[in-house]
């Protein structure tokens, strides 16, 4: 009972927050509400034992990228910004859309099936701990694919310095 | 009934945790300004009871009295949570931090990684107060803090990998344990480059001199808090005490070999092993809080472009080739 009772917390919360930030006049109240929703996904993470993507969740996300969305905002000027609709004329559309895939999703959940347990059992990670797991697995067998995404990482920062930097 | 036990003696540890912080909070104020005092060539204060002892108390109940002032134009409940937000989130951190052997009130794996999590979070106190007072001086303030803050946390996070990587643990206690079996007693030897990475990054911070350009008093007044009065004001010098608190209690788990000693030096003076873990523990985190007073007393404020050179192009590759060097050693000598 109680494991249901936090998850629905949890999911009851992050909708609500979620509308919050899409809702609100003043974009720095935006960026607030979703630290808020950040650390309901940390919590969301802890509840299924992944101690570390929880953290990495935090410091990545709430302690960099959402600090430099601030940072832009609140040198916005919000006067100007403050009476602006906070919603396009197509908005309907967009919600249409969103129930659509949403009502699709419903639809085909019951036939998702649960696939073959492998060895990392919940019991084989609380032994190992969570770190050490992923981290074995992660620069082991998906080597190729994290080196992929560090190398599209280093091209993003490429770019933005050469964006940023127009004599190098 | 086993539940209840166990969340009692939770609960009694966060008091425990919580009243000594405070303590040392106030009588951390009081030293600074005597330490300072001494090194200025004055007494510092003395009107407050013998040797003005009872100074930090004084200043509390002034504190507590004083008129609460929000500006006209503030976004109120912005204004309020800041405060809030700075001190809730240093008082977290202590919850990880352990103070000798097997007193911690949560023993998690990722303690480590739980230290950077609360400094990332802490950020946001300081950005809100900036920004919702609606001033010059506190908005400039907080993007000064942003700005310093985020780059130090880089340095300071890759610091640590060194240590992580030579005791193979997050959790505090584990490495504090490492470091025991260590033939030399403390990684600050091991990982000299990681220890003066993880001090400088420690003062930037922690917002202090010589990298307190957040509330550089000559430039912005008081950086991000010069709108708040009375018991809020209160409410971040709090925060920022028990962040350098938090800081030192780092250094001494990570760096200086927390309530262990050295084997060869209770192997050479048996005597040693009996003085409680505590006391070591303690001399170690006031050694680090001394410094803090003072290289504040010593070295003047960087300038902010100097700052930003120091944390990007001097500590961050510093670290990095501290990380490179640790695990070349680790995994192949």
């Amino acid at each position: 009972m109680l494991p249901q009772l936090f998850f629905g917390y949890f999911a009851i919360v992050m909708v609500v927050l979620s509308l919050l930030i899409i809702t609100r006049r003043n974009p720095v109240h935006s960026v607030l509400w979703m630290l808020v929703l950040f650390f309901h996904i940390a919590g969301l993470y802890l509840f299924l034992n992944a101690e570390f993507l929880a953290a990495v969740q935090i410091i990545l996300y709430a302690g960099a990228i959402l600090v430099l969305f601030l940072f832009v905002i609140m040198m916005l000027n919000l006067k100007e910004e403050l009476t602006v609709k906070r919603f396009i004329g197509e908005w309907p559309i967009g919600v249409a859309l969103g129930t659509s895939i949403l009502m699709f999703i419903f639809l085909k959940v019951s036939d998702i099936a649960q696939g073959p347990v492998g060895e990392f059992t919940i019991e084989a990670i609380k032994e190992e701990t969570h770190t050490k797991a992923l981290g074995r697995v992660l620069f082991t067998d998906y080597i190729l694919p994290f080196e992929i995404a560090g190398v599209i990482l280093l091209v993003a920062i490429v770019g933005a310095i050469v964006l940023a930097k127009k004599k190098i | 009934m086993d539940f209840a036990l166990t969340l009692g003696i939770i609960v009694i540890k966060i008091a425990v945790v919580f009243g000594i912080v405070l303590f040392h909070v106030a009588y951390a104020t009081y030293f600074e300004r005597k330490i300072i005092g001494r090194m200025q060539a004055r007494h510092g204060p003395m009107e407050v009871g013998p040797h003005g002892l009872l100074q930090p108390f004084a200043d509390i109940i002034k504190l507590f009295f004083k008129e609460d002032i929000v500006p006209s134009h503030a976004d109120r409940w912005l204004f309020y949570i800041a405060p809030a937000i700075v001190v809730i989130s240093s008082m977290t951190a202590l919850s990880v931090l352990p103070f000798f052997e097997g007193f911690v009130i949560a023993d998690i794996n990722i303690g480590l990684l739980f230290i950077l999590v609360i400094t990332s979070i802490s950020v946001y106190g300081i950005v809100i107060a900036g920004w919702s007072s609606n001033s010059k001086y506190s908005f400039l303030g907080g993007l000064r803090s942003a700005a310093q803050l985020i780059s130090y946390e880089i340095a300071m996070g890759l610091s640590l990998v060194g240590v992580i990587l030579m005791a193979g643990s997050m959790n505090l206690s584990d490495i504090v344990k490492a470091q025991h079996q260590y033939p030399l007693g403390m990684f600050a030897f091991p990982q000299f480059l990681g220890f003066f990475v993880f001090v400088v990054a420690a003062f930037a911070e922690t917002n202090r001199a010589p990298f307190d350009l957040p509330e550089a008093e000559q430039e912005l007044v008081a950086g991000y808090f010069t709108e708040y009065s009375g018991f809020r004001f209160a409410l971040f010098f709090l925060g920022e005490y028990i962040a350098m608190l938090t800081m030192s209690i780092m250094v001494t788990l990570c760096f200086l070999g927390g309530w262990t000693i050295p084997l060869f030096m209770t192997n050479a003076l048996p005597f040693l092993s009996y003085v409680p873990g505590i006391v070591w523990f303690l001399m170690k985190v006031y050694a680090f809080m001394f410094l803090f007073y003072w290289i504040r007393a010593t070295l003047p404020r960087y300038r902010y472009d100097q700052l930003m050179a120091i944390g990007w192009k001097v500590l961050i590759p510093l670290s990095f080739a501290n990380v490179l060097i640790t695990a070349f050693i680790m995994r192949w000598l």
